[in-house]
């Protein structure tokens, strides 16, 4: 049952992924399938996480090979987290893609294309297997750079390709990554890397490696100074295709940064803590400047994502417990808080006809509803107490402060306010300034079924930044229990490669 | 496009030829050379070749589902092939099974032999569906 279950949350998007690709030819039943999908996944993600949290890491070798021949899948506390906001995340935008323009998405093959990129992320979360994590990421790229071109405009075409090639080049940085640490340890199973890592002669050549694998996940993370793609491209992608790609894409790169760097690099935090923290403050501060000089709501959102990541890098920066459960907290609170904030931008330009500030306005007076589903994750983001991001910011920056990396945590505080300046700025100028003469009319009324799609999700979301912000301590506790799994190299080994592992990568010189 | 006669013609051919040989490289692919990747795409190969010589709608006709389909399919038989590892519930999925039925002939039947057609047809899928759509007639 474990098995199964371990297994799930690759093998539902699969099926969900062939079964609509088979009714090619029929838009209706495939949307039926899709949501069907979407909730099994979502059910089996938070089974999944029940069975961690009482349980302990799950560990399946697939195929029965044992672990550092086979491919070993791994669910710790971090991961089943991560997957179980994979799993709400694709559940709500599953709905919220019912909405307006329902009909051409599916026509053009957006539930195949959905449910191909749910399971790469998930398969990302799950693996360990370094060689396996570069399968998933190319599955995540190829099903993201189909939804990304859905409408065939020429705008998305041009931005699909900037996507496409700057992280062709991200996930070849990786492939040279993996063949050298193949060279070095004879061993692509991440548990025997992390084992047979710090024994190695050559730790200069073991240091070239980690700065790839740096560069590949910073590229997929968005980081200073590999974030150019992402503005590039997103604000193109049609409304729920950029509400998941902002959720999930680039936690996958931060994801993979904190399971890599805790697990196989945590012998040289010398070198990687101090060029971690440099990076996670140009990307807080680099993304924010430049949120504040756009005045089009996507692409003020997209900059934001950039600075956001800044504060996940901080734990692997800082390396003490403390630290990565802050991160732990940050990465879900803002997967929440930014998925639902692109959900809010679809429905303003539902409503107010544009996504530019200068010719939205009265949002507020025409629908109040819409503008306090703005306020709850405009202000968690900018981490006003006592929203979710506050309890992030706040964990964040006092693991700065105890680690006495102040400048750290000054600058992780003057970027909260200047995202404050940001959100502010939506705010006054889409919702509170009074509706310009040159408003363009929104594109086509809407029925209630469009309605309830589009705004159930939205009051979902907001639902979950609430809970986590005024009931933080079970979140709280969960995150500082992932973060000791995570620096318990030890217990992680002896669980993927068992008590007596192979001893196969001795041979090696 | 105007394919000359000698190719309309002979297009029959440059179908069925390779598309044995690539059933061949499928079925020796489990301890030799081959495999379905291989094998998929050698038979696209002459799937595409059957499109540029008599159009891309006879060739679809001749795939009778759309490539998306033909994906479809592939993905469910490779997925579908790993469940027989729950035959014992402690097993990692796609744990392969085997049978050796008492026969005159050697014949090894196994799960792993339906996850290389899965890959087959996904393939074929895969590749028609990309090149057709780079030559799309409009």
């Amino acid at each position: 049952m474990r098995q199964m279950l371990l297994v799930a949350p690759i093998l539902i998007p699969l099926l969900a992924s062939a079964v609509t690709a088979l009714l090619w030819m029929r838009p209706g039943v495939q949307r039926a399938v899709g949501l069907f999908a979407a909730v099994a996944l979502f059910a089996a993600t938070l089974a999944l996480l029940a069975q961690v949290i009482s349980g302990g890491m799950l560990v399946g070798q697939m195929g029965n090979w044992p672990a550092p021949f086979g491919i070993s899948l791994v669910v710790d506390h971090l991961a089943a987290a991560m997957l179980a906001i994979t799993g709400l995340m694709g559940l709500v935008v599953a709905v919220y893609a019912m909405g307006p323009g329902a009909q051409e998405r599916d026509r053009a093959g957006f539930q195949p294309l959905f449910h191909a990129l749910l399971m790469g992320v998930t398969g990302a979360f799950m693996t360990g297997d370094l060689f396996n994590l570069y399968v998933w990421f190319e599955v995540m790229l190829i099903a993201s750079f189909g939804l990304l071109v859905l409408d065939r405009t020429r705008e998305q075409i041009d931005g699909g390709i900037r996507y496409v090639m700057l992280n062709l080049v991200g996930t070849t940085f990786f492939l040279l990554a993996v063949g050298l640490v193949y060279g070095l340890t004879g061993t692509l199973n991440l548990a025997d890397i992390a084992r047979v890592a710090p024994d190695i002669e050559n730790q200069g050549a073991l240091a070239a490696v980690g700065v790839l694998l740096l560069v590949s996940f910073g590229a997929k993370a968005a980081v200073f100074p590999l974030f150019n793609w992402l503005p590039a491209s997103y604000h193109t992608a049609s409304m729920p295709v950029a509400a998941i790609f902002a959720a999930l894409l680039t936690k996958v790169g931060v994801y993979a940064i904190i399971r890599i760097f805790t697990l196989v690099f945590a012998h040289d935090q010398a070198l990687f803590g101090p060029l971690l923290g440099i990076i996670a403050m140009a990307t807080m501060v680099v993304g924010v400047l430049g949120a504040a000089m756009h005045y089009d709501v996507r692409r003020i959102l997209s900059f934001h994502i950039i600075s956001q990541i800044g504060y996940m890098l901080v734990g692997v920066a800082l390396m003490t417990p403390l630290a990565i459960a802050g991160s732990v907290l940050y990465v879900v609170h803002h997967i929440v808080v930014k998925a639902n904030l692109f959900l809010v931008a679809g429905a303003m330009r539902q409503v107010g006809g544009s996504f530019a500030l200068k010719r939205l306005g009265g949002l507020y007076a025409a629908r109040p509803l819409l503008g306090l589903a703005f306020l709850i994750p405009a202000l968690s983001l900018a981490g006003i107490p006592p929203l979710s991001g506050f309890w992030g910011k706040l964990v964040v920056i006092r693991s700065g402060l105890e680690a006495e990396a102040y400048v750290l945590a000054f600058v992780a505080l003057a970027v909260g306010l200047l995202t404050l300046y940001s959100m502010v700025k939506i705010w006054n100028e889409a919702f509170w300034k009074a509706r310009p003469d040159a408003a363009p009319e929104p594109p086509f009324a809407w029925s209630l079924a469009q309605r309830v799609a589009t705004f159930a999700p939205i009051i979902l979301l907001c639902g979950v930044t609430l809970t986590i912000g005024l009931w933080t301590e079970p979140f709280a506790a969960f995150s500082i229990t992932a973060a000791e799994g995570l620096l318990d190299r030890e217990g992680y080994i002896a669980a993927v490669l068992g008590a007596n592992p192979v001893q196969l990568t001795e041979a090696v010189p | 496009m105007h394919a000359s006669l000698i190719l309309r013609v002979s297009a029959p051919l440059l179908l069925w030829v390779p598309l044995v040989i690539s059933f061949y490289l499928l079925v020796r692919g489990h301890n030799a050379p081959g495999g379905g990747f291989v094998g998929g795409l050698v038979a696209a190969s002459g799937l595409v070749f059957f499109a540029m010589a008599r159009g891309q709608t006879a060739a679809l006709a001749v795939m009778r589902l759309p490539p998306a389909s033909w994906c479809g399919v592939g993905l469910l038989l490779a997925a579908g092939s790993g469940f027989l590892a729950w035959l014992d519930p402690s097993a990692g999925y796609l744990t392969h099974r085997w049978w050796f039925p008492d026969l005159p002939v050697k014949l090894p039947l196994n799960t792993a032999f339906i996850f290389d057609v899965g890959v087959y047809l996904v393939v074929i899928g895969t590749i028609t569906a990309m090149v057709f759509a780079l030559v799309a007639e409009d």
